[in-house]
């Protein structure tokens, strides 16, 4: 089921260098505010019922005092052969031909079935009507829908921002240059561990982090899903080597 | 076979009508009783829907809960009728007469009540009604094929107008029973139901085909509903413990257990509500208690299976989760009252025969195995959704809401409610069937014991 569309000039990835992530939840912020997501309110945690596209993952591993933390930021990971996508009776969650899994608000009638059939737990139910305090209100992102309680919603990997240089691009009739897009997340990464580009282009920065030699996918061996996100193994300096993630895949 | 009596058509008439013609004392303060967790458990519906769906204790691992579990449990008893009334009615299973239409009954209500869970689970459900129902064939937007929340609807609305056709077709000629001992606005009630019996010949050999057509047309629907249930879970690789290969199979025989158990329950209370101590006899109890051990054992040996095969493959993450589900507070205490209740202490006592023909040990061990059979589905769904592999950031544990235990309350109190309506109106023991069953009934002599034998059907 992998739709490579040969069409689209475009297949959007990401790379994600695990050892240049210091946990700043820097992304997270910036696309809660990119993409209209209500405010995470501190029961929200206690309830496991915040939206976080883009959350950051904290691990400790070792024995005190030999203690490390590691941070893995976790994202849509937009599969090509996404568990998702089948499930939902009613194709509210589909695939673009470049290469996106995205969501339409408007035919999710909120089974969450897509939810579970997600191993990366990146898709979010609205469980209330989202709220915001008055002086956000003005501050919402016009390009964005506000969702509704009942709907699922994801990582769109700000195809807002996307479209809009696409189009920009194509009416003052210019290439797209690599850098040219990123959304949120990549841009407000101060250590540039979030890397957004285009896998067609051979020479983008993309293609060139996910054909590293420390590069892996998501539980990709287990479940064939080909994810579209690549995470650079982190460089343990101790032991001069890059350590992997969990069941994680070279390219 | 010692128990049974012979009996004129009017004393079977007598008997059978008696909740019909006039209402019996308690009827009224127990539909009262009933209607007070009908009317706020719609209440609550409501106020679920007015709110969001953030009131029940759903969160982000846990996204299906108390509402999936009982959507299966009621759906597992829907198998009632149609193993009752096709299954048995195949094999001609003589004992089975008296049974047919209560269990037809529990089937339709059970259904319906099952219809609802889905659609309170979804929060929203005119959006459910609105994408899902009417085709978009307009702007050429279809469902998902692939979705086996697309194949539910299908299998669950066939097997809905199968035994609701079943159900009326078996009504027809006690209709016109009713039809002719009523009058005023009853009796113009019964005349249109009754579709113009007068129980010729010609019509006699219609309703029985028609009965037994559908009996044979529905035995598909036997294996598949409950299968394309397991498929919501058996399709899904991400989840631990949903992805088995056994589940089509699991479901559709813990399904007939918890069935036929529902059978059971509700002839003891027929038996003690209408006193119908000539028709519903323990031998009834009897047959059906040995019918389910081997289905009881048959289940039990496809949830070792399941546990087996998970074992099996090694795989890290799943032994965990089985270790959660067997071992882990307070997940040991569920497995331990699902074996107990779905399996142990049931067939413990139906191994006897003593117990199998008390009514009062058959009622409430059938009590005890659908406790644990819809403990058996929680089992299922919940573990394997709070301890998603291997992202442990975001493993979660789930306590339902007060509001989800009492739409799970209402659910009970609604299928008896409807069951109880029912019964007003129209005989829960089919009097032709009885009336049948008499005339195939003789009597002859083995060595000193005149006992009664039962010729076949067919001849």
């Amino acid at each position: 089921m992998v739709t490579e569309n040969k069409e689209s000039k475009f297949k959007w990835g990401m790379a994600v260098d695990i050892d240049k992530c210091t946990g700043c939840q820097a992304c997270v912020l910036a696309c809660q505010s990119e993409n209209n997501i209500p405010i995470n309110t501190e029961k929200n945690f206690k309830n496991a019922r915040a939206i976080e596209w883009i959350r950051v993952e904290r691990y400790w591993e070792g024995e005190f005092p030999d203690v490390k933390a590691k941070f893995i930021p976790i994202l849509c990971q937009h599969c090509d052969n996404a568990p998702c996508e089948p499930v939902c009776p009613v194709y509210a969650t589909y695939h673009t031909t470049e290469g996106l899994n995205v969501q339409v608000y408007n035919r999710c009638v909120g089974t969450r079935y897509c939810a579970n059939g997600c191993p990366y737990l990146v898709r979010f139910f609205n469980y209330w009507e989202p709220e915001w305090p008055e002086s956000l209100k003005n501050h919402l992102n016009p390009d964005v829908t506000v969702r509704s309680r009942g709907i699922m919603e994801k990582c769109t990997m700000c195809i807002q921002r996307i479209r809009r240089t696409t189009r920009n691009a194509k009416k003052n009739d210019e290439e797209l240059k690599d850098g040219d897009i990123s959304p949120a997340c990549v841009d407000a990464c101060p250590t540039d561990a979030l890397v957004f580009g285009n896998q067609k282009d051979e020479n983008s920065k993309v293609s060139r982090m996910k054909n590293d030699k420390r590069s892996y996918t998501l539980l990709d061996n287990n479940l064939q899903t080909s994810p579209n996100i690549f995470y650079l193994a982190k460089i343990d300096h101790d032991k001069k080597e890059s350590t992997h993630h969990e069941e994680g895949k070279h390219h | 076979m010692q128990q049974r009596r012979k009996l004129d058509q009017k004393q079977i008439n007598q008997e059978l009508l008696s909740g019909n013609l006039k209402t019996p004392k308690w009827y009224i303060p127990t539909m009262l009783f009933l209607g007070f967790f009908v009317v706020t458990g719609f209440a609550t519906i409501l106020y679920m829907f007015n709110k969001g769906l953030g009131v029940t204790g759903l969160s982000r691992p846990v996204y299906w809960g108390l509402f999936i579990t009982t959507f299966v449990f009621w759906v597992g008893i829907s198998h009632a009728g149609i193993m009752i009334s096709a299954i048995l009615r195949l094999t001609q299973a003589e004992w089975r007469r008296p049974v047919t239409r209560a269990a037809e009954l529990l089937t339709v209500f059970s259904l319906l009540t099952a219809l609802f869970f889905p659609l309170m689970h979804a929060g929203r459900p005119w959006r459910i009604v609105y994408w899902l129902m009417p085709y978009d064939f307009a702007r050429g937007i279809w469902p998902n094929v692939r979705s086996p929340l697309f194949w539910d609807p299908i299998a669950i609305g066939t097997y809905l107008t199968g035994s609701t056709l079943f159900l009326y077709i078996a009504l027809i000629p006690d209709l016109a029973v009713l039809r002719d001992r009523t009058t005023g606005w009853q009796k113009v009630f019964y005349t249109i139901l009754a579709l113009g019996w007068r129980g010729n010949p010609r019509q006699w050999l219609l309703q029985a085909v028609a009965g037994i057509l559908l009996s044979a047309l529905m035995l598909p629907i036997f294996v598949s509903v409950h299968s394309i249930v397991s498929w919501d879970f058996a399709i899904t690789p991400s989840v631990e413990g949903w992805h088995s290969t056994i589940f089509a199979p699991y479901f559709v025989i813990g399904a007939v257990h918890s069935g036929v158990s529902a059978v059971v329950t509700m002839m003891a209370l027929m038996r003690w509500l209408w006193k119908w101590n000539n028709h519903i006899r323990p031998e009834h109890f009897d047959a059906l208690a040995r019918l389910l051990i081997v289905v009881a054992t048959a289940w039990l040996g496809c949830t070792f299976l399941e546990l087996i095969f998970s074992v099996y493959g090694r795989e890290a993450p799943e032994i965990a989760l089985r270790e959660l589900m067997i071992f882990t507070w307070p997940w040991n205490l569920l497995f331990i009252i699902f074996l107990l209740t779905g399996y142990i202490i049931p067939v413990g006592f139906w191994i006897f025969k003593k117990a199998r023909n008390n009514i009062v040990i058959m009622f409430w061990t059938s009590i005890l195995v659908n406790v644990g059979m819809w403990l058996e589905r929680f089992l299922i769904i919940v573990p394997g959704l709070a301890r998603k592999q291997p992202f442990t950031f975001t493993w979660e544990a789930y306590t339902p809401s007060l509001v989800e235990w009492y739409i799970l309350v209402w659910s009970f109190a609604w299928v008896s409610f409807l069951m109880l309506l029912f019964a007003r109106f129209f005989p829960l023991i089919p009097l032709f069937e009885t009336k049948e069953s008499q005339v195939f009934t003789s009597e002859t002599k083995i060595g000193r014991a005149t006992v009664p034998v039962i010729y076949r059907e067919e001849d």
